[in-house]
């Protein structure tokens, strides 16, 4: 190989915020991984009489109100944040994606304006809303957040593959498939979709943070992971009647929120950099 | 201009219609019998009856639909069912905590967006932009809610500033009132400024390298002249669609935080429906709040129709 290196490879190690971001998000990956075989502590057995520890070469982070190790708590709740933030991205791809291509490639129809007025329509009763709508009917749980937050992923993922595949639209080497006989929605799938696949990975990252923040947020109030499921959110919960003596039963599970929200979000400015060189120069 | 804010207008009213007939299916049809629902699994059949009469829920659903729509278009929102009052007097009560605490922090996190993010763009890689910058990167990754805890344990449980939560109401003063709203309206406006400082910033350096202001440089205005007359201008509009979108994120962290500081809001109304499964109060203030979100979208579309004439034909 000669010349300057351009493979995306390259561009990758050499971005500071997607390197601190991939690092940062594949560290708690790892963790709710390891988490599935191995915790320091068994997270559903009680220890009463060891509760509200301070940091300790046993508890390194402490224990929680019912004497639970929170490096434990921490690890299985990783599981919780990724798992319902990982799902409601994909419902929001899997729905939004094929909506928002279909909505281009027949442009200006009944169809389009049809899928464009309801995303509309979604993002006026933001994830919080819904899930509130979801739990007053069926009550709370995980199953019904990650509903919730992948109903609010859909229009994101239909507005974004929309706007991308539109401009695809008029180019040559779709007319050319156009002029070869290939149907709509062949040429969406084999010449329209890889071409949106960037942007689309970096709405995911994006959506993926958001996840976490709304699952937190609704298992603070009691409408997403219910007991025993360990949650970050739940977690903070549990903590804020004994913030005063108890901080660290607060702290654990936020920065642990804070930590992945962060890596997550610093990755995907990285790969939007990445994947778009001339958005780099401009932006120095 | 008029045909513009026409159609819009049309189309305010429609999202209003389809969304009333969501919110009425979600909570009225999908769950079979809601009287049943609300009253949880050892309700006594006559009970049942006798609530389900109350509702008037052997009426067909679509007369209900226009009972529900007639009534809350002439402010008769439905007697909740666990406080045995009206339901339009609950939200009356309740809109003056949230409605003050979303201004609050929207001042708030646009005074400080705006002033970050001024100062980052016109110092672009100085330190002060990287600190100003790396700042709101960990605003957007802090969660309100638990942000609002760490407040209220340094200003509240260590310095004794301000209490951790409740509202005095507004008889007992202006400066108390506010004072209680002001934690919760800085947990609210971190995350909002954050995302506004960075737009701002971003919006403010695409502005600075257009010609005009190397043009408006070149005829001999300062530096300053030029920020202020011509480039501030036109880097709003993309910071004025953010502070749009963001009235829904505002809403819905507005639920979180007013229960964090036990702020009797619409947030945490509709939290304790759900809660005492009262569907009446929980169907009525999700419309409302939808409506807001809905009508800031509509006023947000007529700024951009007025500031900027060539968005009122692609619509």
């Amino acid at each position: 190989m000669s010349g300057p290196d351009t493979s995306l490879w390259f561009a990758a190690r050499t971005s500071r915020s997607f390197v601190l971001g991939a690092t940062l998000t594949g560290f708690f990956a790892a963790v709710a991984l390891v988490s599935l075989f191995w915790t320091p502590y068994d997270v559903t057995v009680l220890d009463i009489a060891g509760k509200l520890q301070g940091f300790s070469p046993a508890h390194p982070l402490g224990t929680d109100h019912l004497g639970r190790d929170m490096v434990a708590m921490v690890m299985v709740g990783a599981q919780t944040s990724i798992a319902v933030a990982f799902v409601a991205v994909g419902i929001g791809v899997g729905f939004g994606v094929p909506l928002g291509l279909m909505a281009a490639a027949n442009r200006r129809t009944l169809f389009d304006e049809i899928i464009m007025r309801a995303n509309d329509l979604i993002f006026a009763f933001p994830a919080l809303l819904i899930a509130i709508m979801i739990t007053a009917i069926f009550g709370p749980g995980a199953i019904n957040a990650i509903i919730a937050i992948g109903i609010f992923n859909i229009p994101v993922f239909a507005r974004l593959a929309r706007g991308g595949a539109l401009s695809l639209w008029t180019r040559d080497f779709v007319m050319a498939a156009r002029v070869a006989g290939k149907n709509k929605a062949k040429i969406s799938f084999e010449h329209i979709l890889p071409n949106i696949t960037n942007l689309l990975i970096v709405q995911g990252t994006i959506q993926f943070s958001l996840g976490i923040l709304a699952e937190a947020a609704l298992s603070y109030l009691g409408l997403g992971a219910q007991p025993p499921l360990p949650s970050w959110g739940r977690m903070l919960a549990d903590a804020q009647t004994m913030i005063s003596f108890a901080p660290h039963m607060a702290l654990v599970p936020g920065l642990a929120i804070v930590f992945t929200v962060l890596g997550l979000n610093l990755m995907g400015d990285g790969l939007r950099d990445i994947f778009d060189p001339r958005l780099r120069r401009s932006r120095q | 201009m008029l045909t513009f804010v026409a159609g819009r207008f049309v189309s305010l009213c429609l999202s209003l219609i389809v969304a009333s007939i969501v919110i009425f299916i979600v909570i009225e049809v999908v769950p079979g019998d809601p009287a049943a629902l609300m009253l949880g699994l050892n309700a006594q059949p006559d009970t049942i009856a006798a609530l389900r009469d109350q509702l008037g829920l052997d009426a067909p659903p679509f007369i209900r639909y226009f009972s529900w729509i007639f009534g809350l278009l002439s402010g008769d929102f439905g007697i909740s069912y666990t406080y045995r009052v009206p339901v339009s007097d609950l939200i009356g009560d309740r809109l003056w905590v949230s409605v003050p605490l979303a201004i609050y922090a929207l001042l708030l996190s646009t005074i400080v967006a705006f002033a970050a993010g001024l100062l980052a763009a016109i110092r672009r890689n100085s330190g002060a932009d990287l600190s100003i910058m790396g700042v709101t990167q960990l605003g957007v990754a802090v969660p309100n809610f638990w942000f609002a805890m760490l407040l209220v344990l340094v200003f509240a449980i260590w310095l004794r500033w301000f209490s951790a939560g409740g509202f005095p109401g507004w008889d007992a003063g202006f400066w108390p009132a506010i004072k209680a709203l002001t934690l919760p309206a800085i947990a609210l406006a971190l995350p909002q400024a954050s995302i506004l400082a960075r737009v701002m910033r971003s919006s403010l350096i695409d502005t600075l390298d257009e010609d005009y202001i190397r043009t408006a440089r070149a005829k001999g205005l300062t530096r300053a002249q030029v920020l202020w007359r011509h480039a501030l201008r036109n880097a709003l509009i993309p910071v004025l669609t953010i502070l749009g979108l963001q009235f829904s994120f505002l809403l819905a962290g507005a639920i979180v935080i007013e229960n964090v500081f036990f702020l009797p809001g619409l947030g945490r109304l509709v939290f304790q429906g759900i809660t005492q499964r009262d569907l009446i109060v929980v169907k009525s203030v999700v419309m409302i709040l939808v409506f807001a979100v809905i009508l800031v979208t509509f006023l947000v579309d007529l700024a951009y129709g007025a500031a900027d004439p060539r968005l009122r034909k692609n619509r």
